[in-house]
């Protein structure tokens, strides 16, 4: 330890950081995340933050519902400004969403273990995260009542969507995705259902989580089918994670307007997400870890692992920046050459600037095994990342429209306060249905954790 | 219960209810004599339906205006108790919930039984008309839908239009459905009749006779009607102690008294500016503003037209060559092929030494640069004898006038490039002297009667003169100082408030009337349509004092005209004078007059004190003098120059507002295409105060402040009211239309006032978007245009078939608009509004950036390459040294139609597709508002209804909109739809010809909105498959270029790029 970083993987480091804590066993295990749903009373720590969660997502519903008595003229939007908070919010939404089914299935196929302790409630986050990117697309309409005409449906006026448009393409990639995370999910939930059916002591509960578990008594059988739709399913949602934030990627890419149409977008769109969705399962993970007492199962292996993905994701992210920049002046592009020397010098070189801080500048403290280790700091960066995402998006999609062609046409960009609502009230929603999650799902997997258990054991031997 | 519905019998009286209604019922026997008595006694048509109705029976009428007799308990107005209150609330209830379950009322139709002759269904008829405006009148046809006039055209045959229009003849419409307008006579605020008022018209009128009209004063505008001229005549006959006074706010006394002073009476100058070669425009905005503009626009573009004529036709220069001297950056100045900034009292000076240099006598001393700038210019004006033409301002005084008479004289321009002839005006005075008297005589109390008669002089009087005091009771003598005063105007605004009578006046396109146009033509001013609201015209008023109340205008118009032209057949002279809009023969002829005028003669002119600070007061550009202050068209149009809305601004030339430290802000909401934050400043001038937001203006002479005229009103109606600030405030009578004052009387508040501006940054950042060249260098390289173009060819695109796609079997429709022809003027704007139902959105709007203007016509400033290229964010700072005196260019910008349209591509849901012909259609009810169009369009030309900002409610507006156009709801994206509406009508007439087997459309069939407006005709619209369409030959043209070719949008919109024609010696210099 004192003569730094041991080496990567080796015996010693698995057993410095482990990914269990020592001494468990498959009662522990199940007792421990079982309880926080079973027995556990409710704290007031929960109630509280619950009420605030609930409070910020009324704030949503008022911000919506206004939006819907007058129009979209309550947000900040304006012509050239066609897409504001609701674009960068649904991309950056999208990008957090992306981090659960990457845990779950690429490491899944990678049999990377520690991503057990992790992957339910990254993939419940990430659930979570497409819902609130789902509500964008559909309010940023200026008719949300016929939005309906974005999907292919039978119309008696044999109309279809225009399938040229990557707003097409967004609809179906992301219900896709949504769709193959819920099932995912749910999926990998079955058998811990099964386990909360068995031990609840109440009726009600007993009735539901055995209506949810769908039968499972735990056979060989199940088990055996269970595995292989589990492995299937990863293998679906594999191409997934690189497919979503490429078709979202497209909305700008395809577009002519400067900053926005470059071939680079997809590669650099797909990193960024992963990068944001990592930092967001920080932000989850350790303060759930702290308030459940599950440092045994979210140790600071994890936690290690997780930055470092951070970090090589955040490098990939820097590449883009740096490649968009180069390619722009490469290029002679006088629209792009021009728009470039906006973000840096324009009146929105302030985001710019906070942007490269947030992205690029700051996670390079964590080529630090220091910081890495240290909770306070991880949970300090993966917000600053947090934050550095949404400031891409709010970058690439608000400063390119302020300076596009026709100089004559060249505006600005203010938010209103019902575009924060918007933004705060999704955050809220977010928050609110983790809470509900953590009380009412098993957070970690009990019957992966199981297996571990039986690994690390062997390991140990 | 049952006790106390006994009770309750007993409190009514005898029997149930229904019995006595039965019993109340009873036929009586029909009185015939009171029929005949009342059918007497009424006048006009009456409508019955039955004869008891007409005998007023009582019974019947209570029968009639009851529902349902028999049901309904008559006695609900009785103290109702507790219980029966419940009852009927709870029956209500259940009622009210049926009835929201039913269906809307039945409501019937009824067709015309017969149809008024020539009139089709949905087809929209024209009528000729005129608007009258100051000394001209713009000759125009009347768009009517089923009765409801919609649209505003220019009438071909009228000498001041040639079909073309100005903003404010299209905006005009938009007045007449103005739901603020006044709407019956008043008397101290009650609602009177029209007899009531005929009544009291006619008891002043008995008094005024006994003392031979003694204490009458009648106060108007400008009048060129020759009726209402001649009913003056009759008034003034009839009352010999009668005076008539005249104030025009925006119009100069200098034209009037120039020509008196140049030729010993009052002369009308008519400007032929298409036989000038060479035109020195002295502070003269007369493309846009002052009598016969429009024509003067059609009449000098017709000289900027290249490859228009062939060497053989040509006269005189290819093109003709514009100098403009002038303190403020007008429409005209700013398409000046030179353009020189002078101070307004500069102007003189420099008008004094042109003449020395012509060897008309007299000096004048100007600054070196500005005398280098005249030597060319006289050498200029020497080259082309008889063939240029000098013009002064309206604003100019009466020296500047006649110098100028003096100079055409010289130069032998009189009887080619302008005429003279009698007065357009039925009786010219000096307004300021005759506004002067009126008030010395109401204060020395020699007034009893005022008759003020579609002017505002509350608000338009020159401070000083205190005209409000004249109409308030008078504290010392404790009384009133004039007995009777009537308003007539079309709105209750400052000085109704202070009348005894108001008199609601009608809008030209609902009565009668006449008017003379610049040149002297006689129009009849036809109505469209009746009187919306109980409104009378200035001729019914006039007729009131005279021994014929209740002369209805069109029996004074008529008559007078008959008197005029006693034909034989005066129906067919009528029915044709209609028709035609014009009344054949009317026009004055030239007259011969001889300057008694040498300028060596004049008195030497005071010293200007350079030091100081000169405001000018100038007509605004969108509201003129403030009479359109209540029309939300003309408020949300961009003025040409400044490309501010709703407000007007103190504009400061650059280099003052660097010494006053005055600056702008861009704030990020809106920022430069919205809002702009300005510093307010106090201005302490002529012993009052304005508090202003500070314009800075490139172009404007340095030490130069105009405030614009015709803002800050306080009774304007619920547009107008309270926008911008009020420049009459720090108007005197030795004031008007220009001040000095030391710079210390400006004193920033340190608040700053959001502008709404469209376009604030006039840098093209060396785009490919507004090509322009000299004339030299088109001839030397004719094809500028397309120099910096990189477009790339169709052979690039994978899709061979669709890049070669050339409708080959349809009509191709295109547009070409020749930059050489656009100068900003707004017609286009404005009709494009009147024609698409465009919605106004309002100032807040607008400062988030969100006008809904189809065409907008960008500014650019060309000699101001910015010295931080790239880091440019727009502030005027940037560009200082080349902000003196800009080269100003204006792009008209409709929907480009691109062939490949980017915001096809992109739409999720195909609202927005190609049409068969090629068009980019809008498809309203399909789209969802993404916006993603918008987003995409590189020429930001879509327009998004981001709320509902239609007005759905207010019926007059119901009556106004097109009804070939959607009326827009939230959230739907639009544009420019190439006049869709037009083409289609046009398409309609072309199938059924011939049988049902068709023809093709002709060239000039279809004109859109903007094109048949532009008074420059820059815009041309046809059939680019037709190699002899105009607009093929425009395309055919080396200039035509696109709009950011290299794009490959390949727009149907293309420009012809502009060329100016400088005099190569001061380009060298």
């Amino acid at each position: 330890m004192s003569a730094g970083q041991p080496p990567i993987d080796s015996p010693e480091i698995r057993r410095l950081t482990p990914v269990l804590g020592p001494g468990h066993t498959f009662r522990s295990v199940t007792d421990k995340i079982s309880s926080i749903v079973l027995t556990r009373p409710t704290s007031f720590g929960w109630f509280v933050g619950f009420a605030i969660a609930f409070s910020l997502t009324g704030l949503m519903t008022i911000a919506i519902g206004w939006l819907f008595t007058k129009g979209v003229g309550i947000w900040g939007i304006n012509i050239p400004i066609g897409w504001g908070f609701a674009i960068v919010n649904f991309v950056w939404w999208i990008g957090i969403g992306h981090a659960g089914t990457l845990i779950s299935a690429i490491l899944f196929l990678l049999n990377q273990k520690w991503r057990t302790s992790i992957n339910r409630f990254a993939e419940a986050m990430t659930l979570f995260a497409v819902a609130c990117a789902g509500i964008f697309p559909l309010i940023h309409t200026g008719r949300p009542w016929m939005a309906f005409y974005m999907f292919p449906y039978p119309s008696t006026m044999s109309l279809w969507p225009q399938f040229r448009s990557p707003l097409i393409w967004d609809v179906f990639a992301v219900s896709t995705y949504g769709t193959v995370s819920l099932l995912f999910w749910f999926v990998g939930l079955i058998p811990d259902l099964a386990t909360l059916r068995d031990h609840a002591v109440t009726k009600p509960k007993q009735i539901i989580y055995g209506m949810l578990a769908l039968g499972w008594r735990g056979s060989v059988r199940h088990w055996h089918r269970y595995q292989s739709a589990y492995l299937l399913l990863a293998g679906l949602a594999t191409p997934l994670v690189l497919s979503v934030h490429t078709v979202v990627s497209f909305d700008f890419a395809i577009a002519i307007v400067p900053g926005w149409h470059t071939t680079i977008f997809p590669p650099y769109f797909v990193a960024g997400a992963i990068y944001s969705g990592f930092a967001m399962v920080l932000t989850i993970a350790i303060p759930l870890r702290k308030a459940y007492g599950l440092e045994d199962f979210i140790t600071m292996r994890h936690l290690d692992n997780m930055a470092k993905v951070m970090l090589a994701t955040g490098l990939i992210v820097a590449y883009g920046y740096f490649f968009e920049f180069f390619l722009s002046l490469y290029s002679g592009n006088k629209f792009d050459v021009y728009l470039v020397q906006q973000r840096l010098h324009g009146p929105y070189a302030p985001f710019y600037y906070a942007l490269i801080l947030c992205n690029i500048l700051t996670p390079q403290l964590l080529w630090s095994y220091k910081l890495r280790h240290n909770v306070a700091f991880l949970f300090f960066m993966s917000i600053v990342v947090n934050i550095g995402m949404w400031l891409e998006r709010f970058v690439i999609v608000v400063i390119s429209l302020t300076r596009d062609f026709v100089p004559s046409a060249w505006g600005r960009y203010l938010p209103t306060f019902w575009d924060w609502a918007t933004l705060i009230g999704t955050i809220g929603m977010f928050v609110m249905l983790l809470f509900l999650f953590v009380r009412v799902l098993p957070a970690i997997s009990i019957a992966e954790m199981r297996e571990l258990v039986a690994e690390t054991s062997e390991d140990e031997k | 219960m049952n006790a106390r519905s006994h009770e309750e019998q007993k409190d009514d009286g005898p029997a149930l209810d229904e019995h006595r209604e039965d019993a109340s019922l009873t036929p009586r026997p029909l009185d015939l004599a009171a029929v005949r008595a009342r059918l007497q006694s009424k006048t006009g048509k009456q409508y019955w339906r039955t004869l008891e109705e007409l005998a007023g029976d009582p019974n019947f009428e209570e029968l009639l205006h009851r529902e349902f007799p028999r049901q309904a308990p008559s006695e609900w107005d009785d103290s109702v108790d507790r219980r029966d209150f419940l009852k009927l609330m709870g029956a209500s209830l259940a009622l009210a919930g049926l009835s929201g379950c039913g269906r809307a009322p039945e409501q019937y139709i009824v067709p015309y039984v017969k149809q008024p002759d020539g009139m089709v269904l949905g087809k929209p008829q024209y009528y000729a008309t005129a608007m009258p405006f100051g000394a001209d009148a713009i000759g125009l046809l009347v768009e009517s839908h089923e009765g409801r006039p919609t649209k505003i055209e220019g009438n071909p045959d009228h000498p001041s239009s040639l079909g073309a229009t100005n903003a404010f003849a299209q905006a005009s419409i938009l007045d007449l459905y103005d739901p603020d307008r006044a709407q019956t006579a008043t008397k101290a605020g009650e609602i009177q009749t029209w007899s009531q008022f005929l009544d009291a018209a006619q008891a002043v009128a008995a008094t005024l006779r006994s003392t031979r009209g003694e204490g009458f004063r009648v106060l108007t505008g400008i009048i060129n009607s020759p009726t209402l001229a001649a009913q003056f005549q009759t008034i003034l006959t009839l009352y010999p102690q009668a005076k008539w006074h005249q104030w025009e706010p925006a119009v100069g006394d200098g034209t009037r008294e120039g020509a008196k002073l140049a030729f010993g009476s009052y002369i009308n100058t008519v400007y032929r500016p298409e036989n000038a070669d060479v035109i020195l425009s002295l502070d003269s905005d007369f493309l846009t503003s002052g009598p016969g503009n429009v024509r003067y626009m059609r009449e000098f573009y017709r000289r900027r037209k290249l490859d228009q004529y062939s060497e053989a036709d040509r006269v005189g220069l290819e093109m003709s060559r514009l100098y403009v001297v002038e303190p403020t950056p007008s429409v005209t100045g700013s398409s000046a092929d030179h353009r020189l900034p002078l101070r307004y009292a500069e102007i003189e000076q420099f008008v004094r030494a042109l003449a020395a240099k012509l060897g008309l006598g007299g000096s004048g001393k100007l600054a070196p640069a500005a005398e280098k700038w005249l030597n060319a210019v006289v050498k200029d004006l020497r080259k082309y004898p008889r063939r240029t033409l000098v013009v002064a301002g309206e604003q100019q005084p009466a020296e500047v006038h006649a110098l100028v008479h003096a100079i055409n004289a010289a130069l032998g321009n009189v009887g080619t490039t302008l005429y003279y002839t009698e007065p357009v005006e039925a009786h010219p005075v000096n307004h300021l002297e005759s506004l002067r008297e009126l008030c010395t005589d109401i204060d020395a109390g020699k007034v009893t009667t005022l008759l003020i008669l579609g002017v505002n002089p509350v608000y338009t009087a020159p401070h000083d003169l205190d005209f409000t005091s004249k109409l308030l009771f008078d504290e010392k003598s404790k009384a009133k100082k004039i007995e009777t005063v009537i308003h007539v105007s079309p709105h209750f605004d400052e000085t109704s408030q202070y009348c005894d009578w108001h008199v609601a006046e009608s809008h030209y396109l609902e009565t009668w009337g006449d008017t003379r146009a610049f040149d002297g033509a006689v129009s009849v001013v036809q109505p469209l349509i009746a009187p919306l609201y109980r409104t009378h015209s200035a001729h019914e008023v006039l007729a009131a004092f005279t021994d014929k109340p209740g002369l209805s205008a069109y029996d004074a118009v008529r008559d007078r005209l008959k008197a005029a032209n006693p034909s034989a057949d005066f129906e067919k002279f009528w029915r044709k004078t209609l028709n035609d809009g014009v009344v054949a023969g009317t026009a004055f002829a030239p007259l011969n007059v001889s300057l008694k005028f040498n300028p060596a003669s004049l008195p030497p002119s005071k010293e200007s004190s350079a030091g100081e600070l000169e405001f000018l007061f100038r007509p605004d550009p969108s509201i003129y003098d403030g009479r359109f202050a209540n029309n939300g068209w003309l408020q949300e149009l961009p003025k040409p120059v400044t490309k501010l809305t709703w407000d007007n601004a103190a504009l400061v030339s650059p280099k003052t507002a660097e010494k006053l430290q005055l600056t702008h802000s861009i704030p990020s909401r809106g920022g430069e295409h919205g809002q702009i934050l300005s510093n307010v400043v106090d201005i302490a001038l002529s012993g009052s105060k304005v508090t202003a937001a500070a314009w800075i203006t490139p172009g404007q002479a340095e030490g130069v402040v105009v405030l614009p005229l015709g803002y800050g009103r306080k009774k304007a109606g619920y547009t107008g009211t309270n926008k911008g600030f009020n420049a009459y405030a720090v108007r005197t009578s030795s004031t008007l239309w220009t001040a000095t004052a030391p710079a210390s009387i400006i004193r920033k508040t340190g608040d700053d006032y959001p502008l709404a501006c469209t376009q604030y940054h006039f840098n093209m950042e060396g785009r490919h978007i507004l090509v322009s060249s000299s004339l030299e260098e088109y001839h030397k390289n004719p094809n500028f245009a397309h120099e910096h173009e990189e477009a790339p060819t169709p052979e690039l695109s994978l899709y061979k078939g669709e890049a070669e796609f050339s409708y080959k079997h349809v009509d191709k429709w295109a547009m070409a608009i020749d930059l050489n022809s656009c100068n900003g003027c707004n017609a286009c704007v404005i009709a494009c509004q009147a024609e698409n139902n465009i919605a106004v959105v309002g100032k807040d709007q607008v400062m988030r950036g969100r006008e809904m203007h189809w065409i907008r016509i960008d500014r650019y400033y060309t000699n101001t390459e910015s010295s931080t290229s790239g880091k440019s964010t727009g502030d005027p700072s940037e560009y200082q040294p080349a902000l003196d005196n800009p080269e100003t260019f204006f792009q008209p910008v409709p929907c480009q139609q691109c062939e490949n349209a980017p915001c096809e591509q992109v739409c999720p849901v195909g609202a927005t597709v190609h049409s068969a012909e090629g068009l980019n259609d809008m498809t309203y009810n399909r789209c969802i508002g993404t916006r993603y169009c918008s987003n995409n369009c590189p020429y930001k030309v879509r327009r998004f209804n981001f709320l509902r900002f239609q007005d759905w409610e207010t019926p007059q507006f119901k009556l106004m909109r097109n009804p070939e156009v959607t009326v827009r709801s939230r959230g739907v994206m639009e544009k420019c739809t190439y006049c869709v509406q037009r083409i289609s009508n046009a398409r309609i007439e072309a199938e059924k010809a011939d049988g049902g087997k068709g023809r093709p459309i002709n060239d000039g069939e279809i004109m859109t909105a903007c094109e048949q407006a532009c008074p420059a005709q820059a815009i041309v619209f046809g059939n680019a498959n037709d190699p002899n369409s105009r607009v093929s030959k425009l395309r055919a043209q080396q200039r035509n270029y696109s709009i950011l070719a290299e794009l490959n949008s390949r727009p149907r919109t293309t420009y012809l790029a502009a060329v100016r024609n400088p005099n190569p010696e001061l380009e060298n210099t």
